[in-house]
């Protein structure tokens, strides 16, 4: 799934990486915790979070995620959204809570991992 | 430096500064990346060092990161100025975590972190001495996991 569709499907606002989603994902990996991230991301998930500190795009950035989608409509302060430019990594948010982000991109055929 | 290093690089983590934290860790991963080196195991390396960075700022006053490359290897060697852990075998079950409300308002802190470097790791060593520090020795072997 093309990332401009997750955009479209979960009517996120693109707050960084405007130009890259063309990015095409197949997995996802959803927690606040970043250590989860870690431990269960293998190469270039979508990662859902609520957690929209600098930590979070360090945390993709290290686990190799494609892009970020912030839930419940939290938004990162501007340091972060740079931090996410500087490193290409896209960044979206959606009012939705991360249950129902889950739920919609698991019936567009979307996978976890674990 | 050995015949056998190909780099070595020593960083300063300040503890408490979570501002910074991880920086070292994005930074080795540039390095990594830079160099060539295959992406699977540029991953497991970073992991090791972004928990054992996220550790020190958690919890100790400072530490030192010392990065060393090999043709075969990345070696990783973490040094604080700590708490300590009193009891290794049970920091090292997942879910046990010693962490304050803050450290997890910041996404870290659920127990999850040892667990995740061991295995990230091809060979990790901790020593680790009550109100002493803690030292944590990890080897990630390149291109064993492709």
């Amino acid at each position: 799934m093309r990332l401009d569709e997750v955009r479209d499907v979960l009517r996120c606002e693109v707050l960084a990486g405007e130009e890259d989603l063309s990015i095409d994902v197949q997995y996802v990996v959803a927690s606040d915790g970043m250590s989860e991230i870690l431990a269960f991301a293998n190469s270039k998930e979508l990662m859902i979070t609520g957690l929209t500190n600098i930590q979070s795009i360090r945390t993709a950035d290290i686990a190799g995620c494609s892009a970020v989608v912030y839930c419940r409509g939290k938004r990162p302060d501007s340091k972060v959204i740079e931090y996410a430019k500087a490193k290409g990594i896209p960044v979206l948010v959606t009012r939705m809570v991360m249950f129902d982000i889950c739920a919609v991109l698991a019936g567009k055929g979307l996978k976890g991992v674990s | 430096m050995t015949a056998a290093e190909l780099m070595r690089e020593e960083y300063e983590i300040q503890g408490g500064n979570f501002d910074r934290a991880g920086e070292i860790s994005s930074e080795i991963k540039g390095t990594l990346r830079d160099l060539g080196i295959a992406a699977q195991s540029i991953r497991r390396a970073v992991v090791v060092a972004f928990e054992a960075e996220m550790n020190v700022v958690m919890y100790a006053r400072k530490g030192t990161l010392t990065f060393i490359l090999t043709e075969q290897e990345v070696e990783l060697s973490i040094r604080d100025q700590g708490p300590g852990i009193p009891d290794l075998e049970q920091a090292f079950q997942e879910g046990f975590t010693t962490a304050s409300d803050e450290m997890r308002e910041l996404g870290f802190g659920f127990g999850m972190g040892l667990p995740n470097m061991r295995k990230n790791s091809d060979e990790l060593r901790i020593e680790t001495e009550v109100g002493k520090g803690t030292s944590v020795f990890a080897r990630i072997l390149l291109n064993s996991h492709e």
